[in-house]
């Protein structure tokens, strides 16, 4: 039978249930407005401690590192020994006394260069040396830069507390050192002080810069030099590179250009991900902690309205009785039941909205001091729009199953007792 | 006397219950209702006549035999299907009142209406102050329906039952609740019905005098008819 005006009674019966109970409703709602709250906050500040610590990362290191892997030597194959059918091989590899740089660097790095996604490419020259000042000595590794391409990737002159490092671009003998470095050897702007290699070279050089990029290991070891002064002090010539630094538009796609890169180029590459795998294992496991507490605050949630609604469907058997007797099919009372799970949600929903961006709100302005200085937090909308996904998934289940009881409510049985 | 087309038929209607052992509490009932026919069952206590009712009622789906209102053979069709019949040709009143305690009687009495969909909102709610004018209740209208006496909420669903203009109103023992006074109003109505608005009505009673002054009424003894009153 076609009806000829539809009057929408299920939600007005829905409605007028959820009107004549409203603390009980708030209470259930209020389940899940924390439960919303806390997932916004908690993903939020996981995205944001994410986002802080592959910033703070990229301070010193590269999307994609172009290397050559430590080689190892081949067996030797004795192939005179008279007999044909048989070979001589004596095994006993090790690390070849090859080095380790980079032939032709200037080549290899034109053709980076010359891909799209490619946005800077730096040559490096690492040399691991000891910092002496009179009887101090620290150890730590220099970085053979060339100023204005390491400048360009890095932003070192943000770092910068004293002095400016583009002069080591001029002054051969310039050395920028990281700030835990010229507090143990107590040095300041316009000292010198003598760099040592591990291949026995040693150097004076004169301090014009002192950098802070806040991660304490990278400030307690690490100093910056021209190129071709990081080449002396590892006795080589000015094709001596042992990396190229290749940034790229999106950090994130970086593993996928690892092997054009390595075809383009024939050395090794390496991403940034695999480069500090620990550190991302780190985050993933703080992502699944903050996921799983979130969702099962969401989950507990869920049970009050399940509660809520059970509740009220034993204490309506009489109603729900009557409605099927008057014509109500099954699935009418499956959605007067649902629409008030699903109203709940969605109340509770954009309370937690609010909750969420307090929370948020408040958080940012928090000092936590150290090297991070405010809570890294920050309106996330990707995490409100799961937030609402979830919360409703959650809602929808809690309430169907109640619901759909009350569908299987046999009304004679009502009617005879 | 005019014949008059059958409202209601069974053919051989039998059930069983199986809790706690299987026993026959229906057996070979048939009977034929006229439309505009006054019809109560009587009987003692268990001899099956409210499980009959219920059957008629198409809410109990578990019988053999056949049941026909309306020249629909309604044995064996889906459970929304029945739910469709009940809401457009059937009106319930019971021993108890079963009205929404949240609603006024107003919406109460609309609500069947509203789901059926035949009528505007507004043609509804005139023809809903119809039904509790013809009751005599019209001023309890708006008042919330857990807030009225038995007697008028018993009449507040009555007018729910009629708000359809269903072909058969069924009852079962819809004085049951009432003292001797409000008894004699509800039976009154009843008798209204039938006789001006010429409404088909079938109620299981053990009320004796309810019975007496009903146009027919049918008799059952453990589980079959013994007398089909005419």
């Amino acid at each position: 039978m076609k009806k000829a005006h539809n009057h929408n009674v299920n939600s007005e019966i829905a409605l007028t249930h959820l009107i004549t109970r409203k603390r009980q409703i708030l209470m259930a709602a209020m389940g899940v407005t924390v439960g919303i709250g806390i997932f916004i906050f908690m993903n939020s500040l996981m995205k944001g401690f994410d986002r802080y610590s592959t910033e703070s990362l990229f301070k010193t290191a590269p999307h994609l590192r172009i290397y050559r892997e430590d080689a190892m030597s081949a067996p030797i194959v004795r192939t005179d020994a008279g007999d044909s059918t048989s070979a001589a091989v004596i095994l006993n590899p090790k690390i070849t006394n090859r080095s380790k740089k980079v032939i032709n660097p200037q080549e290899v790095m034109a053709r980076v260069k010359a891909l799209p996604y490619v946005t800077a490419v730096t040559p490096d020259v690492a040399v691991n040396v000891f910092y002496n000042n009179g009887q101090a000595q620290v150890p730590g590794r220099v970085s053979g830069v060339d100023i204005r391409e390491e400048d360009a990737m890095f932003h070192l002159t943000a770092s910068m507390l004293e002095g400016d490092i583009r002069a080591i671009a001029t002054r051969q003998d310039g050395i920028a050192l990281g700030e835990g470095i010229v507090k143990k050897l107590n040095v300041r702007v316009g000292d010198n002080i003598t760099v040592s290699s591990a291949v026995g070279v040693s150097k004076n050089l004169k301090v014009i810069g002192i950098f802070k990029t806040g991660i304490t290991s990278i400030d307690k070891t690490k100093a910056y030099v021209n190129i071709t002064m990081a080449q002396q002090l590892m006795r080589q010539g000015p094709s001596y590179i042992t990396d190229i630094f290749v940034n790229v538009t999106d950090p994130n796609k970086a593993k996928n250009y690892i092997d054009e890169i390595r075809s383009a180029t024939g050395y090794d590459v390496e991403d940034w991900e695999t480069a500090n795998s620990s550190a991302m294992a780190a985050n993933r496991i703080r992502r699944v902690m903050a996921f799983s507490i979130s969702m099962s605050i969401l989950l507990v949630a869920g049970f009050g309205i399940y509660n809520i609604l059970n509740m009220t469907i034993m204490q309506k058997m009489n109603d729900i009785a009557i409605l099927k007797a008057m014509g109500f099919s099954g699935w009418d009372v499956t959605k007067i039941f649902m629409m008030q799970a699903l109203l709940i949600g969605v109340i509770g929903v954009m309370m937690g909205w609010g909750l969420g961006a307090l929370i948020v709100t408040l958080l940012a302005k928090v000092y936590v001091g150290g090297d991070i200085g405010y809570f890294p937090i920050r309106f996330e909308p990707m995490y409100f729009g799961l937030a609402t996904l979830f919360g409703l998934i959650v809602t929808s289940l809690a309430g169907f199953l109640p619901a759909r009881k009350a569908a299987k409510v046999d009304p004679v049985e009502i009617f005879r007792k | 006397m005019i014949t008059r087309e059958n409202i209601l038929e069974t053919k051989g209607i039998g059930k069983y219950f199986t809790d706690p052992v299987k026993t026959k509490v229906l057996d070979d009932v048939a009977f034929e209702v006229k439309r505009g026919e006054f019809l109560t069952l009587v009987g003692k206590s268990g001899c099956g006549k409210s499980t009959l009712l219920y059957i008629l009622s198409t809410m109990d789906r578990d019988y053999e035999g056949q049941l026909r209102i309306d020249g629909e053979l309604l044995t064996g069709k889906s459970v929304d299907r029945l739910a469709e019949v009940r809401n457009e040709k059937i009106g319930f009143v019971f021993q108890f009142h079963y009205l929404l305690p949240e609603f006024s009687c107003l919406k109460n009495v609309m609500i069947p209406a509203l789901k059926l969909g035949k009528y505007s909102r507004k043609e509804i709610e005139a023809r809903a102050y119809q039904k509790l004018e013809i009751l005599g209740i019209q001023d309890q209208a708006l008042k919330q329906a857990s807030k009225l006496s038995g007697g008028q909420q018993q009449r507040v669903a009555l007018a729910r039952a009629l708000i359809n203009d269903p072909l058969i109103i069924m009852g079962d023992e819809p004085t049951g609740n009432l003292d001797s006074k409000n008894t004699a109003i509800v039976f009154d109505i009843f008798k209204e019905l039938s006789s001006v608005y010429n409404q088909t009505i079938i109620a299981v009673t053990h009320d004796n005098d309810f019975a007496q002054q009903s146009d027919r009424t049918i008799e059952m003894a453990d589980g079959r008819i013994v007398s089909h009153g005419r």
